[in-house]
């Protein structure tokens, strides 16, 4: 085949209107929550005093940690979309719900007496939490996957793993408002391992599919 | 079709800029005068990248490119500058030839294609890649990949000699693309 041959029949193959990436991307952060959620209410729900819950700051700050964790990612994966983006403005953002989530650890050590930190830190649910979580960030993890795959990420696997970022925020965003564990010990512990399962899932994913 | 080079600074940027613009706005003949313009230069980005390999045809790899510029089109965003989305599709692809050639390959960041020199195609070369992995695109996504890339027919002609719809054509054709850059990072014919 010669190559003008070829660039004649590209441009006979107009846009099909194809979703860039940006509206992918949004896309799949409205339909992944709705699904998560749905997901949430079928099977746990809220806990039954989360009104009460809520007027808690260890409560609410679980709600901080993984929401600022899944919308840093979402910035940082807009960029990654974009092949010329090399390193995204937006990288250092990422550092923020991990320093959020050190300084509440920090600060439940000081307010909680020695002898309670660990019975906080293993809590009631942890089996429970780590498999939940990571259910809940299934359909978000497909749609931001699929997303992806509209954009040009120079390094597959990477960008595989900030969508797991963003999807495990989610997942573990629907989680808190069911499980009864408000410690940050327990979140700093118990969320990261199962936000970095479907971390660990996404750059595997990522690697296989994203490539372009 | 040399009329896309010419601009104020010597960069082709605004120019390229604009027909990709024109072209994704669905202007035919802007974003075929687009990848004219810049086949020459990533003909000579091919060579140069393969000239430490030997044995891989710059045309196919030329081609190969541009099948990723013309699928990753929508991943480039009108107001940013075009040359840097265009060099890093090239590079991407360059470093995915190298890496399935065995090679890890050191390839410039910045100012690739925009400051090669144009080169113009070998006269003949051997029967391209591209036409191997064509033929091995299932049924009805290679009868119409044929007959529009190969066969140079258009999309309605297409339509009518297989009694399809042209809806059904362009959806073929565009699987039918998807698939080929496919099969070339699963190695192409090697």
């Amino acid at each position: 085949m010669k190559t003008d041959d070829l660039i004649a029949s590209l441009s006979a193959d107009t846009p099909q209107q194809q979703t860039p990436p940006r509206r992918a991307f949004a896309i799949a952060i409205v339909i992944g929550a709705i699904i998560a959620g749905g997901a949430f209410m079928l099977t746990l729900g809220p806990r039954p005093d989360f009104m009460h819950a809520i007027q808690t700051l260890r409560f609410d700050f679980k709600f901080v940690v993984t929401l600022v964790l899944a919308i840093s990612a979402l910035l940082v994966a807009r960029d990654m979309a974009r092949p010329e983006v090399r390193r995204s403005r937006m990288r250092p953002l990422l550092l923020a719900a991990p320093i959020l989530l050190i300084l509440a650890v920090a600060l439940e050590m000081m307010v909680v007496p020695s002898d309670l930190w660990m019975p906080r830190l293993i809590g009631h649910n942890m089996r429970f939490c780590t498999t939940m979580i990571p259910v809940f960030a299934l359909g978000p993890l497909a749609l931001l996957l699929w997303a992806f795959r509209r954009g040009a990420p120079e390094n597959p696997a990477r960008a595989g793993a900030v969508a797991g970022l963003i999807a495990g925020g989610i997942g573990a965003a629907f989680y808190a408002a069911h499980c009864f564990d408000d410690s940050p010990l327990f979140v700093a512990t118990w969320y990261t391992l199962a936000i970095g399962a479907v971390t660990a899932l996404g750059a595997f994913l990522g690697s296989r599919f994203l490539r372009w | 079709m040399p009329a896309a080079n010419t601009s104020d600074s010597g960069s082709p940027e605004k120019a390229w800029a604009e027909l990709m613009r024109a072209g994704l706005a669905g202007d035919a003949a802007a974003y075929r005068q687009l990848l004219e313009a810049i086949a020459p230069r990533l003909r000579k980005f091919a060579a140069n990248g393969l000239s430490r390999i030997g044995n891989a045809d710059v045309e196919d790899v030329v081609q190969e490119i541009l099948l990723a510029i013309h699928l990753k089109r929508q991943t480039w965003m009108q107001d940013q500058p075009f040359l840097p989305w265009l060099n890093a599709i090239a590079r991407h692809k360059m470093i995915d030839v190298m890496r399935r050639k065995g090679r890890r390959g050191e390839i410039p960041i910045e100012g690739l294609i925009d400051v090669l020199p144009d080169m113009p195609p070998e006269p003949e070369s051997s029967q391209s890649e591209l036409t191997k992995l064509v033929s091995r695109l299932d049924g009805k996504q290679q009868t119409v990949v044929s007959s529009i890339s190969l066969d140079g027919q258009s999309i309605k002609d297409t339509a009518a000699k297989l009694g399809m719809s042209e809806g059904a054509v362009r959806v073929a054709f565009h699987r039918g693309l998807k698939k080929l850059a496919e099969l070339y990072r699963e190695g192409g014919t090697a």
